[in-house]
């Protein structure tokens, strides 16, 4: 025990799994935990789906109890802000004063809520939703709402539409692209939670773009569409996405892009300081591009893969990526990254709600996405990690055994 | 408040009394079992809760879903024909003395 240790900036899931899996990983060294919420480590997609409808408290989506962190002497600082980086140095400075010394650097500090740039958006009663005492107010405030527009038609903002609507809130989502959750799924799987969402009288306006909300008393009133409609709110919930926090990193001069950028080891250029999770641009070996995402699995895999290098088992990271929402009773599960696909085919249909698309570029499957198949999402996963050659013909045949395709168990 | 003994894979047993309701896997999880990750928080997503069943215990279970079944088939080791995920095994009175096995490793 010789070197300063590990500072990890960041108490979101990638930060806290890297301290986890130090440990686990046998590390010996300090390890200091860094965050600015007043909260410890808790998981962020209940958020906007059981903690608003009230069947998760905020102790049941903690990611480990306050014992944890000394059991496992993990130097946790909560409500704590890094104001620097001093790489020259090999330290941090925080807000309140003091200086940390570092021998290797992990920045997960996650993304920040985009604003909607719009008259009207600044009143009380427009809400956005990333930490826990944001969806402490939204919990609040959607129980005392009775009309809620949602902004923005991707996964939060239909989630939180079905967590409205299933409190008996009268819902309104408006999307600004021609149809839902449209940058990362088929037609067919938008038709379907279109759909759905209909089925619970949501009120779905795709192609609609916001021009301003208009308040009564100081008040949130209603919600103004560039085509001059106006649809009543009392509560306006506003879910158009992130940018990643890369001031920090920018000002060590550190290189940044849609997010920190780092290599297949996660490094950034300066090869003591790593970046994961939301913040962090990596070259995804299954997109063969670079890529940001958003997503529990990205935040833990690429946490694990960042405390083994530190432990000195040095690994490149190549997860595959899958992601899940849940909007009312259903899931919708997907694997791998379908950008770019060339052909999609489905096996199951719409009529009996089991319904899988499988995603395929040059021949090649790069991701399926499943509503009430999860079969197909777990083949989907082992098969497009082990680049197995499944046709699209195979794929959408449901007499088609996929699972022979898939034989070697692997953790993905 | 029944009782869940906790078996590790080196064989250290640890019991817990478990409120009825609760998972197994967030009692692990609140008692500092590192032999559970959970990584996706009890979301039937993700394999790393995975648990072996006593025998007595494994058909008083409720039976496992089609989404519990396809993520065993994802888990890091090999499921065997008493495994489950210990996010959906909620604890009940009747399950008293409940002993789960937790596999080498959960990724």
């Amino acid at each position: 025990m010789t070197s300063a240790g590990t500072v990890i900036i960041g108490t979101g899931l990638a930060g806290f799994q890297t301290a986890a899996s130090l440990r686990a990983e046998g590390y010996q060294e300090s390890i200091t935990l860094i965050g600015e919420e007043s909260h410890i480590p808790y998981q962020r997609p209940p958020l906007s789906k059981g903690f608003p409808l009230g069947t998760q408290d905020r102790e049941s989506i903690e990611l480990r109890p306050q014992k944890f962190y000394q059991d496992h002497k993990i130097n946790l600082l909560t409500g704590e802000r890094v104001v620097a980086i001093e790489p020259a140095e090999h330290q941090v400075c925080l807000a309140s004063g003091g200086r940390i010394p570092y021998d290797k650097l992990v920045l997960a500090v996650g993304a920040s809520n985009r604003l909607l740039p719009i008259p009207g958006a600044d009143l009380d009663g427009v809400l956005y939703l990333r930490s826990l005492d944001e969806a402490i107010a939204l919990k609040e405030r959607l129980a005392r709402a009775r009309n809620v527009a949602v902004i923005g038609g991707g996964f939060v903002g239909l989630e939180l539409a079905a967590v409205a609507s299933s409190l008996g809130k009268s819902v309104t989502v408006v999307e600004a692209l021609p149809r839902l959750m449209s940058r990362v799924v088929a037609p067919v799987i938008s038709e379907y939670f279109g759909e759905l969402h209909a089925s619970k009288s949501v009120k779905i306006l795709c192609g609609a773009s916001v021009a301003g909300i208009a308040s009564a008393n100081g008040k949130v009133s209603s919600v103004i569409l560039s085509d001059g409609t106006k649809h009543d709110a009392d509560l306006v919930l506003v879910g158009i996405g992130v940018v990643p926090n890369a001031a920090l990193a920018r000002e060590a001069g550190l290189s940044v892009s849609n997010g920190i950028a780092v290599n297949e080891h996660l490094q950034t250029r300066d090869d003591h300081i790593f970046a994961i999770g939301d913040c962090a641009e990596h070259p995804c070996t299954f997109a063969h591009a670079r890529l940001r995402l958003e997503s529990v699995q990205n935040a833990a895999d690429q946490a694990q893969c960042v405390a083994a290098t530190i432990a000195g088992k040095k690994e490149s990271y190549r997860a595959l990526p899958w992601f899940w929402t849940d909007q009312f009773d259903i899931k919708l599960q997907m694997a791998g990254i379908s950008h770019g696909h060339d052909r999609i085919v489905t096996r199951g249909n719409r009529e009996t709600g089991r319904l899988s698309v499988f995603y395929f570029k040059e021949n090649r499957l790069i991701a399926v996405d499943s509503i009430n198949r999860p079969l197909d999402h777990m083949l989907g996963r082992k098969l497009i990690a082990a680049g197995a050659a499944v046709t699209p013909e195979q794929a959408a045949d449901e007499t088609f055994d996929l699972k022979t395709l898939a034989q070697k168990p692997k953790s993905t | 408040m029944p009782k869940v003994i906790y078996v590790s894979h080196d064989g250290g047993q640890l019991e817990v009394d478990v409120p009825v309701g609760t998972t197994v896997m967030a009692a692990a999880l609140k008692n500092g079992i590192d032999g559970i990750v959970a990584e996706c928080g009890g979301v039937c997503m993700c394999s790393t809760c995975h648990v072996f069943v006593n025998e007595g215990f494994f058909s008083r279970l409720p039976p496992a879903t089609d989404t519990e079944e396809a993520v065993l088939e994802i888990a890091a080791i090999e499921r065997q024909p008493n495994s489950r995920l210990s996010c959906q095994i909620k604890v009940t009175e009747d399950l008293e003395g409940l002993i789960v096995r937790m596999p080498e490793k959960q990724r």
